[in-house]
C-alpha cells in the first residue's frame, strides 16, 4: 500500500546544528504512528517541516506517492496536512465555530458568511468526535484541553488526510487524555494517517500502531508497537554510552528549604517537602504535573495560595523574584532563551544582572570589576566563547545554559532550583553541568532539580519526589529508586509504587555508571 | 561550535559601531543644517540667534531625557504636553491666589510626580498598555489645566522668573535654561550609561521576563520612570511659562509629537531595548537648528509641524530600510539565499 | 443590529454578575446609561428633550460616530490612528474651499473630499505596513503633517458660511420623519460596516489579525494587506465625517477639528472595542460617540463649566480601559482555573 506520507532522506541544519540527518519515515493511512525521541532528537523539526514552517535542505516528501513541496503553512493545510501544536494557536476573541472554520468559512448569498451553517457544521464535527462543546462560546474561556479539541476539529474541518499531534497530552489530565485517545481512534477509522509525537511511552503503547525512534536527528528504528517493550524503546532513544557523574553520597546538613502544604491557583495542591544543605532533591513527573509551577512559586514569580515556605528555618513570603533572590534562592528556568538570558547582552552583562547592586554599591559600573567576575565563572564552568564581552546570542545551547548557571552562582545562593538543566544541551556540556551540580552540593548548597530525563534524575538525586497531577505521588530515597518506581508514581499508580517501595530493592539499583541505555 | 553562528550575530564591538554610525549621521545632518543656516541668513551665527535657537527647544530637550528611558523600556508617555500645560496653569493659579512662585514651584513639581505616578500605577498594576493610559491622562491633565485656568491667561510674573526663562547668563549667549538642560543631561547620561540602573533599564527593554527573573524590580523601575517623566514635564512646564511669560490652558500643545521625534531621531528604538542619551541630545540640537533655519528662511510655525512630522516618519523608516538592505547585502555576499524559514541564531531546536 | 452573541466566561458574585452584564453587552449597558443620564438631565433642564436640541446633539454625534467607526476598525487590528482629526479637518476645509470658489458642484466637491480622506488613510496604511513602523508613531507624524497641509491650503484664511451655497448647512439638521439626515447617514454607515465585519471574510480577518496575529499568518491571512485597507477605510470614513463637519458648522478654520481625536478614541474605548484588538463592535463605538455628545450637551444645558469636558474625556478613557483590564484579567484567571478540574 502506498504510504499516505513518505519522507525520504530528509536533512535540515540550523547554522551549525544538524537537526535532522538523512531521515526517512512512512505514514500509512488509517494508522496511528508514534514518533519518539529525547529532546533534541529532531521530532519538532520534522513536524515543522510537515507543517510548512521549515523547508528541508535535502530529501523528498511524497503525499500518496506524489512528490510535493510544502512552502508554507497555508499550503500545508490545503494539502490536507493538519498539525495540532502543543500550544493551540487559536483566536481567543472569536467563537469556537469561527475558529474551526476561519480559513474556509461556509458562504451564503453574495459571498457573505453563513453563520448558521458554520455553527451547524461545527456542532456536527464535535458530535462526530463525541465531544460536548458550546460552539458559540468564546475560545478565551476554554480550558487548554478544550482548545486542543478545537484545533483537532479545525484539522478535521479541512478533511485532513494527515493529522499530526505534537505532544498533545502535555497539559491534559488523565481523563482528558482518555477523551483525546477516543477521538484519535475515531479519526483513524476515517482513514486519516496520524503522527503522534510524544515522550510519554505508556501512551505510545496504549494508542499507537507503530513507533519510530529518532535520536540525535537520525532515524533509529521503526517497528510495530506490539513488538517493542519500554526497555527496548528507551534503549533506542538513549542508545549511546551514557557517562554520568553520579552524585556522591555525603552527609546532608540542615534543612535549607522547607515547603508545607503549598498550593497555587491551579497547578498544584498541598505539596510538602524539604531540601537540606548538600542534598540534590530530584523533582520528577510527567510534563504538566506542576513541577515548574512549584519552582515559580518558590521563586516568587507566581503567588502562593496556601501553605508555607521556610528558608533556613525562617518563614518567607516572596512577592517577586527579587525577594527570593535576597533570601538566597536562585532559579535556572526551563526556557533559557525566553526567561534565562537577555540574548542582546554580553556574557558579563548577563552574569552580573542579579547582583549589580551588590557589586557596585556606589552606582557606577566598572567594567574591569565585572569582567573579572564574569571570567572567574566562565572559566570555572568552562564556557566556550570568544570572551566575556561576547553576546550570548552567539553561544551554543550548552554554553548558554552554563552562562545562566554562572549568573545564579554569582548570587551565592543557599538554594538552587534547576528546571530541566540539561534540556537541549549537548552531551559534553551535560556532563559538565552534572559535575558542577556535584561540586555545588558538596560545598553546602541545597539543590532542587526538576527533570524529565529519568537517567539524570536517578543518577543525580539523593531523594526523588514524584509529582502526579499537582500532588506528591511518592518520595523515593536514592537507594530504592528505579525507573519503574518513578514512572509508576508519575503516572498515578501510587499504590504500586508504595508496594514496590516496601520491598527491598531488587538487584541492580541504578548508580548511573556507564551502561547502555539506562 | 560558535563560529558560524557568531558570524551572523553582531558582537559587542559591532554593536558599538552601529550606534556610532547613527550618531555620525546626526552630526553630519547637524553640520549640513548649520551650513544651510549660514547660507540662508547672516543673522544665523550671532549670539542672539544661538540663544533663541537653543531656548526654543530646551523644554522639549529636557522632557526627551526621561522619555528616552521610558521608550527604552518599551513604554511611552503621551501625556507630557498636557503635564506641561497643567504645571504652568497650576503655578500661575497658585501665584494669583497668593502663593509665591518659589513655593509654588516645588508644589507643582510634586503634582507632576503624582501625575506620573498615576500613569505608572495604571501601566504596571492594572496592566493597561502605556499608550492608552497616557492617552487618557493626556486628556485628563489638559482638562485639569482647563478647569484651573479656563480662558484666563496669566501674564504677570515675577521678573526673576521671566528673566530665568528667557534670559542668558550675563554677557554670554548661554540661556539659563541651557544650564538646566546641561545639568540634567549629564545626570541622565551618567545614570543611563555608567550606572547599573541604566543597565537594568536596558534589560527591561530587551527582555522584560528575563530581567524580572533575574531579580530586576521591573514594575518598580517602570513606575519610577513615569514618575520621573511627570516630574520633569512639570519642570518643563514651569520653564515654558517662564519663557513665554504666560500661562494658558493650551501651553505645550503639540509637544508630545516633537519630544517623540527627538527621541526617535536620536536613535532610540521605538520598540524598546536600544538607544543612547548622547544621541538624543544631538537630536534635540539638530531639531533646534532645523526649526531655526526654517524660521529664518521664512517658513511659518504651522508648516514646521509638517517638517517635524516628516522628520519623525523618516527617522523611523531609515533604520528599517538600512536593516533590510544589510540583510540583502549579506545574502548577496553569501552567494546563496538562505532557505526560507531558517531558525534565528540561538533558537532552540529539538 | 449585529450584536455579538459570544458567550464569555462567567464571573461569580454580585459584582461579578454586574460585570458580566456589562461584559456581555457593552452596547446595551451604554444605552441604559444614556437613558438614565437623559432622564437626569431632563429633570434639571427640560429643554434637553426639545426636538431642536435633540436634533443638534444627535447630528453632531453622528459626525463623530462615523469617525469613531473608522477608528474602531483600526483598533480592532491592534493599531491606532491618531491622525483622523487632521483628515477630518483637511477634507472639511478642502470641500469648503472648493464650494466657496464654486470650482465644482456640490456632489463633486464631496467626492473630492472623500477621495482625499481615502488617500490620506492609504498613506497611513502604506507606511505602517510597508516599513513595519508602529502605527502610534506613524499616525502621530501624519497627525501633524496632514494638519500642516490644511494650513497650506488655508493660507491664513477661513471658510465662511455666507460664501457657501445657500442652505448648505441645513442639511445637518434637516429631518426625515423627525430624524435628522445626519443621523440617518450615520446609521446607514454603521449598519454597512457592521454587516461587513460580521458577514464578509475581510471583516472576520480584521478580528483575526487583531486577536492573534501569529495564528492569522499561519492560516494564510495577509495581515499587512488587511491592515492597509483598514487604514484606508478609516481615512475614507474620516473624510465623510469631515464633509459632514463642514456642513454642520459652515464656518471652517485651518484648526477645525483639532483635539477631537481624543473624543473619537474615547468613544471607541467606551464603546467596548478592546485596545488590544480582536473584539468590539462599531455599534458600540457609535453609541460611545453618542454618549460623549450627550455628556457635552448635559454640561451645556445644566450650565456646568465646559472646561471639565477634556478632563471628563480623559477620565472616561481611563475608567473604561481599567474596567476592561480588570474584567479580562479575572476572566483569564477563571479560565486557567477551569483547566484543572
Amino acid at each position: 500500500m502506498t504510504p499516505r506520507v513518505s519522507l525520504a532522506g530528509i536533512s535540515k541544519r540550523f547554522g551549525a546544528t544538524a537537526a535532522l540527518t538523512d531521515v526517512s519515515l512512512d505514514l500509512l493511512a488509517g494508522e496511528i504512528h508514534a514518533l519518539v525521541g529525547e529532546n533534541g532528537a529532531g521530532k519538532s523539526t520534522l513536524v515543522k517541516i510537515l507543517a510548512g514552517v521549515h523547508q528541508p535542505d535535502a530529501g523528498e516528501i511524497r503525499l500518496d506517492g506524489e512528490p510535493v513541496t510544502i512552502p508554507n503553512p497555508p499550503t500545508a493545510r490545503s494539502m490536507g496536512l493538519a498539525v495540532v501544536h502543543q500550544e493551540p494557536k487559536l483566536f481567543p476573541d472569536l467563537s469556537v465555530a469561527e475558529n474551526v472554520f476561519l480559513g474556509e468559512p461556509p458562504k451564503g448569498p453574495l459571498g457573505s458568511i453563513a453563520w448558521g451553517e458554520m455553527r451547524r457544521r461545527a456542532a456536527g464535527l464535535f458530535e462526530d468526535l463525541d465531544v460536548h462543546l458550546d460552539v458559540g462560546a468564546q475560545v478565551r474561556g476554554l480550558s487548554m484541553a478544550d482548545q486542543q479539541l478545537v484545533e483537532i476539529a479545525k484539522a478535521l474541518s479541512v478533511d485532513a488526510r494527515v493529522l499530526i499531534l505534537d505532544e498533545p497530552t502535555a497539559s491534559l489530565s488523565s481523563h482528558e487524555v482518555d477523551r483525546l485517545f477516543a477521538i484519535v481512534r475515531r479519526t483513524r477509522e476515517r482513514g486519516v494517517a496520524i503522527l503522534f509525537v510524544s515522550h510519554r511511552l505508556e501512551e505510545v503503547f496504549a494508542l499507537c500502531d507503530r513507533a519510530t525512534v529518532f535520536r540525535d536527528g537520525r532515524h533509529v528504528v521503526t517497528a510495530v508497537t506490539t513488538e517493542l517493550t519500554t526497555d527496548t524503546l528507551v534503549r533506542h532513544m538513549v542508545g549511546r554510552e551514557v557517562v554520568l557523574f553520579p552524585k556522591e553520597a555525603g552527609t546532608p546538613g540542615d534543612e535549607v528549604l522547607a515547603v508545607r502544604d503549598l498550593s497555587d491557583a491551579n497547578a498544584f495542591r498541598e505539596v510538602s517537602f524539604s531540601v537540606r544543605a548538600g542534598e540534590i532533591v530530584g523533582l520528577a513527573g510527567l510534563v504538566g504535573a506542576g513541577r515548574t509551577e512549584i519552582a515559580r512559586v518558590l521563586f516568587g514569580i507566581e503567588p502562593r495560595v496556601t501553605g508555607e515556605v521556610r528558608v533556613e528555618g525562617l518563614p518567607v513570603n516572596f512577592r517577586s523574584p527579587s525577594d527570593a533572590l535576597a533570601a538566597g534562592i536562585a532559579y535556572v528556568p526551563e526556557d533559557r532563551h525566553q526567561d534565562g538570558l537577555v540574548l542582546d547582552f554580553s556574557i558579563t552583562d548577563n552574569v552580573t544582572l542579579p547582583i549589580l547592586a551588590r557589586l557596585f554599591p556606589r552606582l557606577f559600573v566598572r567594567h574591569a570589576v565585572e569582567a573579572h567576575l564574569a571570567s572567574e565563572y566562565t572559566e570555572r564552568l568552562r564556557v566556550r566563547a570568544t570572551g566575556v564581552d561576547q553576546f550570548v546570542q552567539a553561544l551554543s545551547g550548552g554554553n548558554q545554559q552554563k552562562v545562566v548557571i554562572a549568573k545564579w552562582l554569582a548570587t551565592r545562593p543557599r538554594i538552587l532550583i534547576l528546571d530541566e538543566p540539561t534540556r537541549g544541551v549537548d552531551i559534553g556540556s551535560k556532563v559538565e553541568v552534572h559535575r558542577i551540580m556535584n561540586e555545588l552540593a558538596a560545598s553546602g548548597l541545597g539543590i532542587l532539580m526538576i527533570s524529565s530525563d529519568l537517567p539524570e534524575v536517578l543518577a543525580m538525586s539523593d531523594r526523588i519526589i514524584v509529582l502526579h497531577e499537582g500532588r506528591i505521588a511518592g518520595e523515593i530515597p536514592r537507594a530504592d529508586a528505579t525507573e519503574e518506581r518513578v514512572m509508576f508514581a508519575a503516572t498515578g499508580q501510587q499504590h504500586i509504587a508504595q508496594a514496590v517501595a516496601r520491598e527491598p530493592a531488587a538487584a541492580g539499583p541504578v548508580t548511573g555508571e556507564a551502561n547502555g541505555g539506562r | 561550535m560558535t563560529t558560524s553562528v557568531a558570524a551572523a550575530v553582531p558582537s559587542g564591538r559591532f554593536r558599538m559601531a552601529a550606534i556610532a554610525r547613527w550618531e555620525t549621521l546626526l552630526v553630519l545632518l547637524l553640520a549640513g543644517l548649520v551650513v544651510e543656516g549660514t547660507r540662508v541668513s547672516p543673522y544665523f551665527l550671532t549670539g542672539q540667534n544661538f540663544a533663541n535657537l537653543v531656548s526654543a527647544v530646551m523644554e522639549i530637550a529636557i522632557i526627551a531625557l526621561p522619555m528616552t528611558l521610558i521608550v527604552i523600556t518599551a513604554d511611552i508617555d503621551l501625556s507630557v504636553e498636557s503635564m506641561v500645560g497643567m504645571a504652568g496653569a497650576i503655578l500661575g493659579w497658585l501665584m494669583v491666589a497668593g502663593l509665591p512662585v518659589p513655593i509654588g514651584i516645588p508644589v507643582v513639581l510634586l503634582i507632576g510626580a503624582l501625575g506620573g505616578l498615576l500613569n505608572g500605577v495604571l501601566v504596571t498594576r492594572a496592566g493597561i498598555p502605556a499608550l492608552v493610559v497616557t492617552l487618557g491622562t493626556l486628556a485628563l491633565f489638559r482638562g485639569v489645566a482647563n478647569i484651573v485656568l479656563g480662558p484666563t491667561v496669566i501674564s504677570v510674573w515675577p521678573d526673576w522668573f521671566t528673566e530665568f526663562g528667557f534670559g542668558t547668563i550675563a554677557g554670554s549667549p548661554i540661556p539659563y535654561t541651557l544650564v538646566v538642560f546641561a545639568v540634567l543631561g549629564v545626570i541622565f547620561w551618567a545614570v543611563t550609561h555608567a550606572t547599573w540602573i541604566g543597565r537594568q533599564v536596558f534589560a527591561i527593554g530587551k527582555n522584560k521576563d528575563a530581567a524580572r527573573y533575574s531579580g530586576v524590580r521591573v514594575q518598580r523601575i517602570r513606575t519610577w520612570l513615569f514618575v520621573l517623566c511627570g516630574l520633569i514635564s512639570a519642570l518643563a512646564g514651569i520653564l515654558l511659562a517662564a519663557r513665554f511669560s504666560s500661562a494658558r490652558n493650551d501651553n505645550g500643545t503639540g509637544m508630545t509629537l516633537t519630544v517623540v521625534t527627538v527621541v526617535v531621531l536620536g536613535g532610540v528604538d521605538i520598540n524598546g531595548g536600544k538607544g543612547t542619551i548622547p544621541g538624543v541630545i544631538l537630536a534635540a540640537f539638530t531639531l533646534a537648528v532645523l526649526q531655526n533655519v526654517l524660521r529664518l528662511a521664512g517658513v511659518s510655525g504651522e508648516y514646521q509641524g509638517i517638517a517635524v512630522g516628516l522628520l519623525l516618519i523618516v527617522s523611523v523608516t531609515v533604520p528599517y530600510l538600512a536593516r533590510q538592505s544589510r540583510v540583502l547585502i549579506d545574502r548577496v555576499r553569501d552567494g546563496r539565499r538562505p532557505p526560507a524559514g531558517s531558525a534565528a541564531p540561538g533558537e532552540v531546536v529539538s | 443590529m449585529a450584536v455579538d452573541t459570544l458567550r464569555r466566561a462567567q464571573l461569580p458574585g454580585v459584582a461579578g454578575r454586574a460585570l458580566n452584564a456589562i461584559g456581555r453587552s457593552r452596547e446595551l449597558t451604554l444605552v441604559a446609561v444614556m437613558v438614565v443620564l437623559g432622564l437626569l438631565v431632563t429633570l434639571g433642564a427640560p429643554q434637553f428633550l426639545s426636538p431642536s436640541n435633540l436634533g443638534q446633539v444627535t447630528a453632531l454625534a453622528a459626525v463623530i460616530a462615523i469617525a469613531a467607526v473608522g477608528e474602531a476598525i483600526v483598533v480592532m487590528t491592534r493599531n491606532i490612528d491618531l491622525s483622523l482629526e487632521s483628515t477630518m479637518g483637511l477634507t472639511a476645509f478642502l470641500v469648503g474651499d472648493i464650494l466657496q470658489h464654486a470650482y465644482l458642484p456640490v456632489p463633486a466637491a464631496w467626492l473630492v473630499g472623500l477621495g482625499a480622506g481615502l488617500a490620506l488613510g492609504m498613506f497611513n496604511g502604506a507606511i505602517t505596513t510597508l516599513f513595519r513602523i508602529p502605527s502610534i508613531v506613524v499616525t502621530l507624524g501624519t497627525l501633524s503633517i496632514y494638519r500642516g497641509l490644511v494650513f497650506i491650503i488655508a493660507g491664513g484664511k477661513q471658510i465662511n458660511l455666507v460664501d457657501l451655497p445657500s442652505g448648505y448647512s441645513n442639511a445637518a439638521t434637516d429631518t426625515i420623519l423627525g430624524i435628522p439626515m445626519f443621523v440617518l447617514v450615520a446609521v446607514v454607515i454603521v449598519v454597512v460596516v457592521a454587516l461587513m465585519l460580521r458577514t464578509t471574510r475581510f471583516g472576520r480577518q480584521i478580528y483575526a489579525v487583531g486577536s492573534n496575529a501569529e495564528a492569522a499568518s499561519i492560516l494564510g491571512i495577509r495581515s499587512r494587506w488587511v491592515v492597509f485597507w483598514v487604514f484606508a477605510l478609516a481615512g475614507l470614513l474620516a473624510g465623510i465625517a469631515g464633509v459632514m463637519w463642514g456642513i454642520y458648522f459652515g464656518t471652517i478654520y485651518a484648526t477645525s477639528g483639532s483635539g477631537i481625536v481624543l473624543q473619537i478614541v474615547a468613544a471607541v474605548v467606551v464603546g467596548g472595542v478592546s485596545i488590544s484588538g480582536g473584539s468590539g463592535t462599531v455599534v458600540g463605538a457609535a453609541l460611545g460617540a453618542l454618549f460623549l455628545a450627550l455628556i457635552n450637551n448635559a454640561l451645556l444645558l445644566l450650565v456646568l463649566p465646559q472646561e471639565v469636558l477634556q478632563a471628563i474625556y480623559g477620565a472616561v478613557i481611563l475608567v473604561a480601559v481599567s474596567a476592561d483590564a480588570l474584567i479580562s484579567r479575572r476572566q483569564r484567571r477563571l479560565a486557567a482555573q477551569g483547566a484543572r478540574q
